[in-house]
């Protein structure tokens, strides 16, 4: 009894007295908002970046042949897309968010922003190899079938081998997300108070390290544990829908 | 309209910078109306061959024309062309994503600008013809070799082609399906089709073909009428080739 007691009146301490659970609801959301946002950029420039590369990949040999500007023009679009992926996935994310928020985008005070942009550039990265594995999974008969009746290029990715890629990597796009929920962590590292800096901040101002850190902890896994169940259900989901 | 729907010059498709010679200089005419069958051993270049005749491989040299347009001149729209050539593969390569009707009417709607209704009329005739009207809504996985190859076909009529290209269809299928395919083929033939084959069925070749190819390291090595190409033939590959798998 005396133990609960004790641990009740700690409790109140670190999380009620001054209202510190309200840092972490305040941390919790700015982790989501990054997350979330990261997320969208990172897809959209995840589809821009696969677009180009397959596209290269497939067309290179008949645009070579037809010369002009649009061979040039993706030609170096596709260079500047590997750069980008090289860069990206060299390094670690805490040094890209560094260098962004105290170099590149020295000028932006708002450090939640900076963050959306870093995670969003580094996971677009990873997005775009994703949606491109995706695309090379598609068996090349469908694409070829595709032309055989007449339709385009474009018309061929959209209308038969993007649905078809989308389905396969759903899952692992999830996956993704989940990473990238616990990959924004860092953000502490610039000063943005997430989840896991307002723990810490806790800690710092309570003297007290347990209660803090392994309720930030456990709510990184109450997120993670929620959306791989819902991953999971979308897996089987579109199994099922294969017949 | 000319008698000849598609003319084949100088035809050469090399790989890894040359050292693969699939084509070797290929002259070909094939008139409207004529069943072309394609025969020759494995790795003699047919499928290249018929690949190239859409442009599905691009040739290292040598012109192609189809229905008096030069398609291997690089500014023609190779795409409006490819509506005319219908094209059916050995792996069948129905549209996974699709259901059955509308893998047929996908291209109508989306490029010949078909209504949806008009198009699915059509389609259902086409399913009513191969006898697999029931199957319209069903997606291709829960199909047989068999049927999904004859709906192949059938995708391909449903853009009211002017010449059937077939890279072996029947060769991936279980012996007891062959037989429905190559009974489509022949209907195809029949009703006037212009149908390029490539194929091992020597039966159907010499049944309904009018004319046998015999390709060999690339070229054509000898040609003729389906009678004389099995019973006399001049070639001594020829004659080892049909040895072989009679
Ligand atoms: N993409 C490619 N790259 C390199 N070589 C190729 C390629 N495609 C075909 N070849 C070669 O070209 C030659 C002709 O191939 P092709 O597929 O046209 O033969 P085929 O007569 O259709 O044979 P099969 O009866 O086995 O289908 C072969 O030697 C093959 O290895
Ligand atoms: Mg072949």
């Amino acid at each position: 009894m005396q133990k609960f007691t004790e641990f009740a009146d700690e409790l109140r301490f670190v999380f009620v007295e001054s209202d510190r659970w309200k840092w972490l609801i305040e941390g919790l959301g700015n982790t989501l908002k990054i997350t979330a946002v990261s997320l969208i950029i990172g897809i959209v420039i995840g589809i821009v970046i696969a677009s180009i590369r397959s596209s290269f990949d497939k067309n290179q040999e008949t645009m070579k042949k037809r010369g002009g500007v649009g061979y040039n023009l993706l030609s170096a679009l596709n260079s500047i897309s590997k750069v980008y992926l090289w860069v990206i996935r060299g390094t670690p994310v805490v040094v890209q968010l560094l260098i962004l928020y105290f170099i590149i985008l020295q000028s932006v005070s708002n450090g939640v922003a900076v963050a959306m942009v870093c995670f969003g550039l580094n996971s677009g990265a990873y997005v775009a190899e994703i949606f491109r594995s995706g695309i090379m999974s598609v068996d090349e008969g469908q694409f070829e079938a595709g032309r055989s009746l007449g339709f385009n290029y474009l018309q061929t990715m959209r209308h038969i081998i993007i649905p078809q890629a989308f389905k396969t990597v759903l899952p692992t796009l999830c996956n993704e997300f989940i990473v990238l929920i616990k990959e924004t962590s860092i953000a502490g590292y610039v000063g943005i108070m997430d989840l896991t800096k307002a723990g810490d901040l806790i800690r710092g101002r309570t003297f007290k390290a347990f209660l803090p850190l392994i309720a930030v902890a456990l709510i990184y896994l109450a997120l993670v544990t929620v959306l791989t169940w819902a991953t999971g259900k979308l897996e089987r989901r579109l199994r099922r829908n294969e017949r | 309209m000319s008698a000849n729907i598609i003319e084949v010059q100088g035809l050469k498709k090399h790989y890894n910078d040359g050292t693969v010679k699939a084509l070797n200089g290929i002259d070909c005419t094939i008139r409207r109306g004529e069943v072309v069958v394609i025969i020759g051993p494995s790795g003699c270049g047919k499928s290249t061959f018929l690949r190239s005749l859409n442009l599905l491989e691009l040739p290292t040299e040598g012109s192609i024309t189809f229905e008096g347009q030069v398609i291997t001149n690089p500014k023609t729209d190779i795409n409006r062309h490819r509506q005319k050539m219908g094209m059916v593969f050995q792996q069948f390569n129905l549209f996974n994503n699709l259901n059955i009707i509308d893998n047929i009417t996908l291209a109508p709607i989306k490029l010949l600008k078909m209504s949806k209704e008009d198009a699915e009329k059509k389609a259902m005739e086409l399913l009513e013809r191969i006898g697999l009207a029931d199957k319209a809504q069903v997606y291709p996985q829960q199909l047989s070799g068999g049927q999904k190859q004859r709906v192949a076909i059938v995708r391909a009529l449903a853009m009211e082609p002017d010449v059937m290209l077939f890279d072996e269809p029947t060769s991936a299928l279980d012996p007891e399906m062959v037989g429905e395919v190559l009974e489509v083929m022949r209907d195809l033939a029949r009703g006037g089709m212009t149908m390029v084959v490539v194929t091992h069925e020597m039966g159907f070749a010499r049944e309904v073909g009018t004319r046998v190819i015999f390709m060999n390291e690339g070229q054509i090595c000898e040609e003729g009428r389906p009678d004389d190409i099995f019973d006399y033939p001049q070639s001594d590959r020829l004659k080892d080739f049909l040895s072989k798998i009679i």
